[in-house]
């Protein structure tokens, strides 16, 4: 019943949004159909086709290196790798404005240098959809270098070396062999990196890239046309489910993938010389750039402003980007073991595809979100604040809109599946016998998952916490749309300085979002360490 | 030591009296029977064991007396205490009774003294702490109070999970297939130590195994099962010696089958004719003869005795094939003529070390009470 009830709570914006697919379109709609629709749908499939391309190059070449040959600084790749994803597409993209833009430190060296004017070059426009894809590339080649690296891992060494004996190079062997092997893997992780893409508003909206995020924000709070925001909401949906059918399509492949359960140590290809020169600078050169380099230029600029930056007003922002995923990531878990707890109880195939159905909502942008909260929301306001007025005579206002609760919700049904994921597979780990056993000797369900259950999933509770912790930390589009009035978090602070142009003061809190989302990044490249078959 | 006993308050029903009832108890999952109609009832003190090829449902009954499984059909008392029918439901919390698992199931995040003291519900820590000491003392794990589950072998985790199961004094102890996660040699060993436990503690128990040479071993009273039903229930030595059919005399040894037609209430074999009172003449049937049943010694006379059949009167004459010894007793394969005048090849377990040469003649008498006449459908 619990279960049952929080997933189809959680469902329901997901559900709204998907019913305004079937709404008779209003005058709103029709003229945006007509002017800046097309322009959306366009740019967005640039956009997933350039960060795709951009995302599988980058993460499989790496995920291969480092799994299968040996050079310089090759330990140190496998999780340094990982780092970009600390950082948030919009931070990233403020970063390499402020880098690259005409009175930046680039250009300003560059016309030094050569003594040039104003118009004596030509330097690329950052600033575009080429630079979005560049950032957005960046950033979320982590995803797919993750799965690509584990299931290069999973490959049976047996199976690569039967390429071999039959007289296929190394690269051979990769291009026929592994590579198609672990499609799904890669399939998967590139499904997860595109619906980030599909997620940004913050490098969009800056870099003036038009897309379905930025008309939903512009239709809601510039056009104050919602049903036509819940529209483009609705289309950005058909684009989702079809990247998440990909993903599960993908994943459900993958199983039939291993059909050697050997696994012995990767005999790794040595790269000397000129080879590992090269694999050094294939590895290096993301890293680089997406973490080492804005990170120095985020904390140059943070130290440059610091004693104007870092003040009470700093501390403010600071303490209520913490309330707001605190008590996101505390609601996450605790509802997530009550949920898994439930399902493991009572099996019914309710509450089971409802959990799904709630899932659902970790792949929708947080601006889809915000419209199917807000829709519903401001309905209840409203039929209260009608029946108040109608019996007593008072007016109640908005209940609901604009408060925190509404925003805490709106982040449970983006990041409720993260939470609930983490939990429902570390419960499955604990044998069911278990469970018998405390029943038995006396324990009702409560004390069993006290007693027995909640010390032996401590830790996958404690991880999935700081993953919703930092995942509402860095989110941008829901909370600029639902907070309430005058509520600003970290996160807006660095949208609304960059917007200003205020490049260098946004860096001190864009520093601070970076290096929370440095956690998350240390405790997944720990847990890879953990799990490896084929290796001590 | 004392242990709390059926007092039914209004004596009456026999399942008042017993300690674990079950009538009429079916259950099925997804549309399939896995339990049809079984009754079974387990006295005060009794070890009972239930015994069964894999999948016939043995476990499943466990798991309904335990109420880990949902009752669907029939009824559960305990004690005089009805915990399932089809209006109640008791949780297994509520039931007071012990099980242990296969995989023993010890709580990993604690020590062997906090997993023996789990189930104390109510007691205080130095009545729980005495409590749990004083079972791991029973089962012989005193030593290990301190231990963490993984740290011990099979077999002392078994024991842990026993005195674990014990600790609470529960009104029945259930035991699922609980030797079957250690190895051979252990699991004599443990069976021994297990069977001594609670036949001292006067322990009502019932003991699910698939394996028949451990029922023999456990039960006070065995219970065959086979595709949901129960077919045969009573002493080790009822099932053994009065197999109501033949699956359940082919699953307490392995047996050496013939065939024949019934005529006049007698079917023929090498050894003479065996009465098969319930069949009617003409009827096929098969005779399950019990390799221990087969006396052998090597033949007095010729060639040429020996060629003929056998003399009716119990014994045949058969040639060896070839004998191995297999410790305590050896094993013989012989060709016997059979009454139809082909060959049989039969088996026959000889006490010690008993290896005829290859292609001798041997003299094979048969005991008449360990073989069985079956009609020749029932499996």
């Amino acid at each position: 019943m619990f279960t049952a009830s929080v997933a189809g709570l959680v469902s329901v914006p997901v559900l709204v949004v998907f019913g305004y697919l079937f709404v008779p379109t209003g005058e709103v709609w029709s003229h945006l159909a007509a002017t800046v629709l097309p322009r959306y749908v366009m740019n967005s499939l640039w956009l997933l086709l350039g960060v795709g391309a951009g995302v599988a190059f980058g993460g499989v070449c790496s995920a291969w290196l480092v799994t299968m040959c040996r050079f310089p600084g090759r330990p140190i790749f496998e999780w340094a790798l990982l780092l970009p994803m600390a950082v948030p597409a919009y931070v990233i993209a403020y970063t390499y404005t402020g880098l690259l833009e005409y009175a930046g430190p680039v250009q300003t060296a560059l016309r030094d240098l050569f003594g040039w004017g104003r118009d004596d070059y030509w330097f690329p426009e950052i600033r575009s959809l080429g630079g979005a894809i560049v950032m957005m590339s960046l950033v979320f080649y982590p995803y797919v270098y993750l799965l690509a690296r584990a299931a290069f891992l999973e490959q049976s060494v047996c199976v690569l070396e039967v390429g071999r004996t039959l007289g296929r190079g190394p690269w051979q062997c990769f291009a026929r062999i592994a590579l198609p092997l672990a499609r799904p893997a890669i399939a998967a992780g590139l499904s997860l990196a595109l619906i980030e893409a599909l997620n940004d508003f913050g490098t969009v909206q800056y870099f003036g890239v038009d897309t379905f995020t930025t008309g939903i924000y512009r239709t809601w709070l510039g056009l104050g046309a919602p049903a036509a925001a819940a529209q483009l909401a609705a289309v950005m949906m058909v684009f989702v489910f079809f990247l998440i059918l990909l993903e599960r399509a993908s994943r459900g492949q993958a199983r039939f993938h291993h059909t050697s359960t050997r696994y012995r140590r990767l005999p790794r290809y040595r790269l000397d010389g000129l080879h590992g020169l090269v694999a050094f600078a294939i590895c290096f050169t993301p890293v680089f750039l997406g973490f080492l380099l804005p990170g120095a230029a985020l904390l140059k600029w943070s130290v440059e402003t610091a004693d104007r930056m870092i003040n009470m007003r700093f501390l403010e922002l600071a303490l209520n980007s913490f309330t707001l995923a605190a008590s996101a990531a505390a609601l996450a878990v605790v509802l997530a073991v009550g949920m898994a707890y439930g399902l493991r109880l009572h099996r019914s195939r309710v509450a089971y595809l409802a959990t799904r159905l709630a899932s659902m909502g970790y792949a929708l942008p947080g601006s889809v979100i915000a419209v199917g909260v807000l829709l519903p929301f401001a309905w209840i306001d409203n039929s209260i604040d009608a029946w108040m007025r109608a019996t007593f005579g008072l007016s109640t206002g908005l209940l609901l809109t604009g408060t925190i609760a509404a925003v805490v919700f709106a982040y449970l049904v983006r990041f409720l599946a993260i939470s609930f994921n983490a939990v429902e597979a570390s419960l499955a780990k604990v044998s069911i016998s278990l469970d018998h056993a405390a029943r038995t000797l006396g324990r009702g369900p409560g004390a069993t998952l006290v007693r027995v259950h909640a010390p032996l999933i401590s830790g996958s509770v404690l991880t999935a916490a700081i993953l919703v912790f930092v995942d509402v930390m860095k989110e941008l589009p829901a909370t600029l749309i639902m907070r309430p009035f005058n509520f600003d978090t970290l996160a807006i602070r660095v949208f609304e300085l960059a917007s200003d142009e205020r490049l260098a003061e946004s860096s001190s809190a864009a520093l601070a979002i970076v290096l929370t989302g440095v956690v998350p990044v240390i405790l997944l490249s720990r847990a890879i360490a953990r799990s490896r078959p084929g290796h001590e | 030591m004392s242990r709390r006993t059926a007092s039914p308050s209004d004596a009456g029903a026999e399942a008042e009296q017993a300690a674990l009832s079950l009538e009429g108890v079916s259950h099925a999952f997804d549309g399939v029977p896995v339990v049809v109609d079984v009754d079974l009832t387990i006295t005060p003190g009794e070890l009972m064991c239930l015994v069964g090829p894999s999948g016939c449902g043995k476990t499943t009954i466990l798991r309904i007396a335990a109420g880990l499984e949902e009752l669907q059909q029939g009824r559960v008392v305990i004690h005089g205490r009805v915990v399932a029918d089809g209006a109640v439901q008791v949780p297994p919390e509520e039931r007071e009774v012990g099980l242990v698992f296969q995989d023993f199931a010890l709580f990993p995040h604690l020590r062997v003294e906090e997993n023996a003291g789990f189930g104390l519900v109510g007691l205080g820590a130095a009545a729980r702490r005495a409590r749990a000491r004083e079972v791991l003392a029973q089962v012989g794990m005193a030593g290990f109070a301190a231990s963490y589950p993984h740290v011990l072998s099979g077999g002392q985790q078994q024991r842990v999970a026993l005195a674990r199961a014990l600790a609470p004094r529960p009104r029945l102890m259930l035991l699922d297939e609980p030797f079957s996660g250690l190895d051979t040699r252990l699991r004599e060993q443990i069976r021994d130590q297990t069977l001594h436990v609670l036949k001292s503690g006067g322990a009502t128990t019932l003991l699910v195994t698939h394996d028949s040479e451990e029922a023999m071993f456990m039960g006070d009273r065995i219970a065959v099962m086979r595709e949901g039903r129960v077919i045969q229930v009573g002493t080790p030595v009822d099932i053994y010696c009065r197999p109501a059919c033949a699956f359940v005399a082919g699953f307490f040894s392995e047996v050496n089958r013939l065939e024949g037609i019934v005529a006049d209430q007698r079917v023929r074999t090498p050894f003479g004719a065996l009465a098969a009172p319930d069949l009617r003449s003409g009827d096929p049937a098969q005779i399950l003869i019990r390799p221990e049943a087969l006396g052998v010694a090597p033949a007095e006379g010729g060639e040429a005795q020996a060629a003929a059949a056998g003399d009716g009167k119990g014994h045949a004459k058969g040639r060896v094939i070839t004998a191995r010894l297999l410790g305590r007793s050896s094993l013989v394969h012989m060709g016997v003529a059979g009454a139809d005048g082909k060959e049989l090849h039969l088996h026959a377990r000889v006490p010690g070390r008993f290896l005829p040469a290859e292609g001798s003649l041997i003299d094979v008498a048969l005991d008449e009470s360990m073989a069985f006449v079956f009609p020749a459908d029932d499996d």
